[in-house]
């Protein structure tokens, strides 16, 4: 109650609120695509792999939107030159660029600014969130919610089939960048919130919890939208009242969620299936009987 | 119109090997050819160079005058069964569903009638009932008759199979059969990756028989025969003789 009173009373608790809103919808929304491509490990490398970028922009006093989007791109890039050219796994590829470009990051942030602000990129601060931050959010959301509605019949065909849709004359290969750089523009608006370092809980987690529960992507997407932005609603709240940092706070409340499916989703969870194995046998006894 | 695909002296290599080399052969309307040969002779790979899925070292292959390019609309695709993730969260009926996409175009979903079609090819493979089920809850022979469905309702006139009747149930395989032959008698070319010796020369009227390079293609009844399928396989061969074993 009195965070709600809190919420109509200051205006960066509202920008806050927003922006976590946004991040936990749009992280879901692409988090999906990711997890059924089977890209869970490129959602982190990208994350990782924005903070060069960041730097550079720091240094060169531009919004880190530009810096960050250059060398999330370019990483993409460099893990499919790396696995398409030599006989380098995928990834072995990617853990080989996102790990450069994270050392590179670190370094150039710490010789570009002071060590508040390499904490804050790493695991989010929402509080911080600032008007242009909000705007820049909404605005990178508004395009990946668009496209992916645009779109979706194409990204369903060609992440479930790929050859199918590359037959048929789908560019499956350019899907694949376009999807690389939606995830680049969502982990660019997530760093304020979770920070580089969970923004792939948030990617990850709520699909994957979706997934457990439905057998459509279009309510799989939904549904992971939905608990994206508990879990960042959740992490405002925490960090809000008691002061506890943003990130981790959205990734063990996504992490609970993903759990409660985990145990009782009706068809895929573990507790439902033990009581439908015992209650078959009871049955199938009775019968026998 | 249901034009010939005609294939000039294809060429496949991964890292420096040719795994199909100088394959040429040409069929044409009303078709259902076999493409046969042991583990590892370039089947899929021959089958994916045509639909020009991997990169060709050289060769082409046309459609009556036409690239396969122009000619995507026209062309239907059934994946192996293994490269399927039979745990995508999409039921039975939208699966098929997707098989309206390539003519339905960009920006514009399906309607209706699109919806209606797809369950009617859903009903010509007999599987109906299964429209709300997720893939993965059907056996090896219901999912390769939903992916049957779902070329049907492409409406394409060249059909392109890898390994159909792998690990399924015979009444599946002979609904699967019977309707490729119903395809064919209406014009349609068809290509099926096949591997089981025994039913050749019941299920196909035309074979491409190869072990990297080409051995023999044609009718049936003219590339069957004990010489070249020694050739292709290596060791002796009895045909109408003896039963046939792999």
């Amino acid at each position: 109650m009195e965070f709600i009173q809190d919420l109509l009373t200051y205006g960066f608790l509202q920008k806050a609120l927003i922006t976590s809103i946004m991040v936990g919808i749009i992280c879901g929304v692409i988090g999906s695509f990711i997890v059924l491509r089977g890209m869970a490990l490129m959602g982190d490398a990208i994350s990782h792999a924005v903070l060069p970028g960041v730097a550079i922009s720091y240094m060169l006093g531009i919004s880190y939107f530009y810096g960050a989007v250059f060398t999330g791109v370019l990483t993409a890039f460099s893990i499919g030159a790396i696995s398409q050219n030599s006989r380098i796994k995928n990834d072995s590829s990617i853990g080989i660029v996102f790990s450069a470009f994270f050392a590179l990051g670190i370094i150039l942030i710490t010789q570009a600014k002071s060590a508040t602000d390499l904490t804050q990129i790493l695991f989010g601060n929402v509080l911080s969130v600032r008007s242009s931050d909000m705007w820049l959010t909404l605005i990178v959301g508004a395009i990946v919610i668009l496209v992916v509605f645009l779109f979706f019949k194409e990204l369903l065909v060609s992440s479930f089939d790929e050859t199918m849709a590359a037959a048929y004359g789908l560019k499956t290969r350019l899907i694949h960048y376009a999807i690389m750089f939606l995830l680049t523009l969502v982990t660019v608006a997530s760093l304020q919130t979770v920070g580089v370092i969970l923004v792939v809980s948030l990617l990850i987690t709520p699909a994957s919890t979706a997934y457990l529960l439905t057998n459509r992507l279009s309510v799989m997407v939904i549904l992971a939208a939905f608990f994206g932005a508990v879990s960042s609603i959740t992490g405002l709240y925490f960090s809000f009242l008691y002061n506890m940092p943003t990130g981790p706070v959205i990734a063990l409340t996504a992490t609970a969620i993903f759990v409660l499916a985990f145990l009782f989703s009706p068809k895929q969870g573990i507790v439902v299936g033990m009581f439908r194995k015992k209650f078959k046998r009871k049955s199938i006894t009775g019968a026998t009987n | 119109m249901i034009h010939p695909i005609t294939v000039n002296n294809i060429s496949v290599s991964y890292d420096g090997h040719e795994v199909v080399k100088d394959v040429s052969f040409s069929f044409g309307s009303g078709s259902l050819i076999g493409v046969l040969g042991p583990n590892g002779a370039g089947k899929s790979t021959l089958m994916k160079a045509m639909l020009g899925l991997i990169h060709k070292d050289h060769g082409d292959v046309k459609i009556g005058s036409e690239t396969v390019d122009s000619m995507r609309k026209q062309i239907a695709y059934v994946p192996q069964r293994s490269n399927i993730d039979w745990n995508f969260p999409i039921v039975v009926k939208d699966t098929v569903l997707l098989g309206t996409y390539p003519k339905i175009g960009l920006l514009r979903r399906p309607r209706k009638a699109d919806k209606e079609w797809a369950m009617e090819c859903l009903r010509q493979v007999g599987m109906e009932s299964f429209a709300n089920r997720q893939i993965g809850e059907l056996s090896g022979g219901q999912q390769q008759r939903v992916f049957l469905a779902r070329a049907l309702a492409q409406k394409a006139d060249y059909f392109f199979l890898d390994e159909p009747f792998v690990g399924i149930d015979v009444s599946s395989e002979e609904i699967i059969i019977e309707i490729l032959r119903e395809m064919q008698a209406n014009g349609k070319v068809i290509f099926v990756v096949h591997h089981d010796l025994s039913k050749v020369k019941k299920y196909f009227d035309g074979l491409i028989l190869i072990n990297k390079e080409l051995i023999d293609a044609g009718p049936t009844n003219k590339v069957f025969q004990s010489s070249n399928m020694a050739k292709a396989y290596n060791r002796e061969f009895m045909i109408d003789g003896l039963e046939v074993s792999m």
